[in-house]
């Protein structure tokens, strides 16, 4: 056990753990406990940063199922350490935000354990080096973000958010897994650094871009790139501070993440290169057009944050033109896109999740986030109003903030592409500066709005009869670090691109030289084509602010027929109605229905198999010779089963079926099975005292009244069923298409410790079955127990 | 009415123990002879719902405060237990081990953690066949 995988243990072992001793914590004190953890393993993982930076990587596997390739193997590089130093850092200040924003009366206990299973399975996403356990981990984000979203569940809104961020992240997810697949038809491996090592081997592979398509698919899903953004801003039902943490720093940045691990593998591919630009600028755009038109402040930010989502990715496509180039000194420019993506990435946390914890603050206070009823709070809220102010001019690119810097170097990335004339760029390459300029208008825009109509203005006369007043200090803590690592960052930018987005470049481009990679960040480099558009973005976003009310017609155009969330509701309810009618059809209680799918699927698919691979065979001299009691039995037991067809009443039935019960006890005596005999005795008698207790509750047997035709269908598939299975007994004797297993029981004694093959058979050799069979049984008996129990509890209203 | 059932009363307080027991035995002398933990648990699960059919419910119940609901669940937990319990001695998942001890008194015998896994599907079957039995009987 080494310490990489107790890093992604812990949160699970504490959220294991939170069930069991939070009744005997005072409820103030669980949010303490709980932020123990991520504040260590932040600490913990600080440590790392110097070997890191020094070039070095950390790894170690654990064997997990070697036989399928997949192992547990723990890998830590600067891509996975910006990721980690991300989810506790920023976990760690969401959970001591929560201590003061979630009232003492929530569930804290099952808040602090999801968000805690979120955190766990957050770091397996980025320390996972095999495919497979990534995979499991990521889903299990998805799980917890559900969880979280809908953990107000009383609400109608929360479950519907819930479940709309579950169902497409999940497909994404799906989807990602076959490329996963693929991936691993292609190299043979589910190991990223090995895929990344022959990737000359695969890239000519015809599932190379089917792949490449899926894995994006599960990437753009999670990222909330357009057009499947539309789960974000309805995730917005969750508590602020999920919002905070999953919704804008962490989660939904796994896709960017997989984007980036997967550069060195894709990037080289025009595909690659147009999906994750073009659908990045374009999440860019749509995301910060829709947040101008907002009047939720948490909606703006949705959006807000699926816009610059829509950056970072767009940033990824630029930089993984570098990687189609090869390394070389001209080359090096078009690795600065990435860059900064790294760096906005890191930027983007720290003032998007201040924003979100102010928009918590006020919230709190105010009891409203609807930006029409607010207004005037700056005297206030004073200190909620520093933090909104720094975090918007950060997040629309002004100094002295860090924004400032990632968006300058966006703009020079944006600029540099159009040199280039591969992938046909040299023809719409002039789109991609034009749409991240005008997106960064309205990202200005919004950023305007956020804190004018929070904080400018009036005070709305029924806000101030609540005599409001600022947030306590320590729902401030949080909030303030953040802003203070804006403004820090903005003034030691070296310090960070040399530590931590150095070595994170050297996993995007492993064949590059990572000292020429890392640029020198300045504030000021002259009046260039940047700093001009960057002037332009404050004077045609503070106009357009200005005249809002002339163009934001616009926005009416659009039939609502054809928004992407009505489209959505469309699939969902009409895959939801076919999915009813389906199971109507063949769900309509008449137990007779139901035996006639099961034998006719068994008849088809065994007789069927069968007779396909030809092992029907008849060779009566292998037969044992039948003795004259074994007549006497059989013939007993069919005039049973005749007897059988003809019973008028239930008790001659049931006791008809005991004798063909019997007899079959009988004969496994006869074979030798004493343990055979006594389970079917056994099992009989408790069948019949079952019979016994059913037999009020059943009606009167009444003649059969079906027509001449089914009835003469159904005696067909009996005789169907019947013969089927007379002929495989026939025919295994003989079969010798493959080696038989029954010589590997006859050692069990050596193997298993036992003489009796049969139990070791179910104790030892094939204990994996018996075990499932246990809980299967555990389960129906809990069905049969609830489906009474429930049956009695609403007696009156149920009529089956 | 009042069912006279002296007859079948007082051959169930003989049978029964004669059933129980065997049912325990069936259960330890599963492995090398006939017998295991799901047919012992069958058995002694058959007994106890002679018992519940000859006696009411009540006074089995004061006799036997179990629930059988918990006691399935804890067949469950054991058998998943025992098999999980492998991995920590660095062996695949389920996989068992025996050996032969000397005790004092009763000699030497030959001890397999299989018998837990056993216990566990003999606990579950009991807990499940008179559980089903049970809430079906008491359903009014």
């Amino acid at each position: 056990m080494t310490i990489e995988i107790a890093i992604i243990l812990t949160p699970f072992i504490m959220a294991a753990l939170i069930p069991l001793f939070y009744r005997r914590l005072q409820r103030s004190f669980i949010g303490w406990v709980v932020l123990v953890v991520p504040v260590s393993l932040f600490l913990i993982l600080t440590t790392y940063i110097p070997h890191i930076a020094n070039g070095k990587t950390v790894s170690h596997t654990f064997e997990w199922i070697p036989s399928f390739n997949i192992n547990f193997t723990t890998y830590i590089d600067g891509l996975s350490l910006i990721f980690s130093l991300l989810i506790t850092g920023v976990g760690s200040l969401v959970i001591l935000y929560s201590n003061f924003y979630l009232s003492m009366k929530e569930s804290l206990h099952h808040f602090y354990c999801y968000l805690l299973l979120f955190m766990g399975a957050m770091l397996g996403v980025v320390f996972s080096d095999n495919l497979m356990v990534l995979y499991a981990f990521w889903e299990l984000t998805s799980v917890s973000s559900f969880l979280l979203i809908a953990f107000w569940h009383h609400r109608k809104a929360s479950r519907a958010g819930a479940r709309k961020s579950m169902t497409i992240t999940v497909s994404g997810g799906v989807a990602m897994l076959v490329g996963f697949l693929m991936l691993y038809t292609m190299s043979g491996t589910f190991s990223i650094r090995e895929i990344i090592a022959d990737v000359n081997q695969i890239s000519e592979h015809a599932l190379f871009i089917p792949a490449l398509v899926l894995i994006l698919l599960g990437a753009f899903t999670k990222s909330a790139q357009f057009p499947f953004h539309i789960w974000l801003p309805d995730a917005m039902e969750a508590p602020t501070p999920v919002s905070a943490y999953l919704h804008s720093a962490t989660m939904v940045k796994a896709g960017i993440y997989l984007v980036a691990r997967f550069t060195p593998v894709f990037g080289g591919e025009m595909v690659w290169f147009w999906a994750v630009t073009g659908v990045g600028l374009m999440t860019l755009f749509w995301g910060s057009f829709n947040a101008v038109r907002q009047y939720d402040l948490k909606a703006i930010l949705a959006f807000s944050t699926v816009s610059q989502l829509g950056l970072i990715m767009s940033l990824l496509g630029l930089g993984s033109a570098a990687v189609h180039l090869g390394y070389s000194t001209s080359s090096i420019i078009y690795t600065q896109a990435t860059f900064a993506a790294l760096f906005h990435l890191i930027n983007h946390s720290t003032f998007k999740g201040a924003l979100f914890m102010m928009v918590g603050i006020v919230d709190h206070e105010i009891g409203t986030r609807d930006i029409r009823r607010l207004g005037g709070l700056m005297s206030i809220l004073p200190f909620t109003f520093t933090i909104a102010l720094i975090g918007c001019f950060s997040m629309a690119g002004l100094p002295p903030f860090n924004g400032f810097l990632s968006k300058e170097m966006f703009f020079a990335a944006a600029v540099t592409i159009t040199e280039l004339d591969i992938f046909s760029i040299e023809n719409i390459g002039i789109f991609i500066p034009i749409i991240a300029w005008v997106a960064s208008i309205l990202t200005f825009v919004y950023c305007v709005i956020i804190v004018s109509k929070t904080f400018f203005g009036k005070i709305k006369p029924d806000v101030a009869e609540k005599n409001p007043h600022e947030a306590p200090f320590g729902m401030l803590i949080s909030p303030f670090v953040l802003i203070g690592l804006v403004i820090t960052i903005f003034f030691f930018p070296n310090i960070l691109g040399e530590y931590i987005l150095r070595p994170a470049m050297a996993s995007v481009y492993p064949t590059f030289p990572v000292a020429e990679m890392t640029p020198h960040i300045h504030a000021w480099h002259g009046f260039n084509i940047e700093l001009y558009m960057t002037i332009g973005v404050i004077v045609l976003g503070l106009l357009l602010y200005r005249y809002m009310k002339y163009w934001i017609k616009i926005y009416r155009i659009f039939p609502q027929y054809w928004t992407l969330n009505a489209m959505y509701e469309r699939i969902i309810s009409s895959s939801e109605n076919m999915s009813e009618n389906m199971t109507k059809r063949y769900m309509n209680g008449n137990l007779m229905h139901y035996f006639i799918y099961i034998y006719i699927s068994f008849v088809v698919i065994v007789a069927g198999t069968f007779l396909l691979l030809e092992a029907f065979t008849w060779n009566p001299s292998l037969d044992a010779p039948v003795e004259n009691f074994e007549l006497l039995l059989i013939f007993v037991m069919i005039f049973a089963s005749f007897a059988l067809l003809f019973a008028k009443s239930r008790i001659t039935a049931v006791l008809l079926n005991g004798v063909l019960g019997y007899g079959i006890a009988f004969f496994f005596v006869i074979f030798r099975a004493p343990d055979l005999a006594l389970t079917q005795l056994v099992v009989e008698s408790v069948t019949t005292a079952l019979y016994l207790l059913c037999f009020k509750y059943l009606a009167e047997l009444k003649p059969e009244q079906s027509s001449k035709r089914v009835k003469v269908s159904n005696g067909l598939i009996s005789i169907l069923v019947g013969s089927t299975v007379t002929l495989i007994g026939l025919a295994v004797i003989n079969y010798e298409k493959f080696e038989s297993i029954s010589t590997y029981f006859e050692d069990s004694y050596k193997l298993a410790g036992g003489k009796n093959i049969v139990n070791t058979i179910l104790g030892d050799f094939r204990a994996f079955d018996t075990m499932l069979e246990v809980v299967v049984l555990f389960i129906a008996g809990l069905g049969v127990y609830t489906l009474i129990k429930l049956k009695a509890a609403k007696k009156g209203d149920a009529d089956t | 009415m009042k069912i006279n059932d002296v007859i079948l009363r007082t051959v169930v307080k003989g049978v029964v123990f004669i059933i129980l027991t065997l049912g325990v035995y069936l259960f330890f002398s599963g492995h090398n002879a006939p017998g295991g933990g799901f047919i012992g648990g069958l058995v002694l699960g058959s007994g106890i719902v002679l018992l519940y059919i000859t006696y009411d419910l009540e006074t089995v119940h004061r006799k036997m405060p179990f629930d059988f609901k918990k006691v399935a669940g804890l067949g469950v937990l054991l058998a998943t237990g025992s098999a999980i319990g492998a991995i920590f001695f660095d062996a695949p998942f389920l996989s068992q081990t025996d050996a032969y001890f000397t005790f004092p008194v009763i000699g030497e015998k030959h001890l397999t953690t299989v018998t837990i896994f056993e216990a566990g599907v003999a606990l579950t079957v009991i807990g499940t066949l008179v559980t089903i039995i049970l809430s079906i009987s008491e359903d009014e």
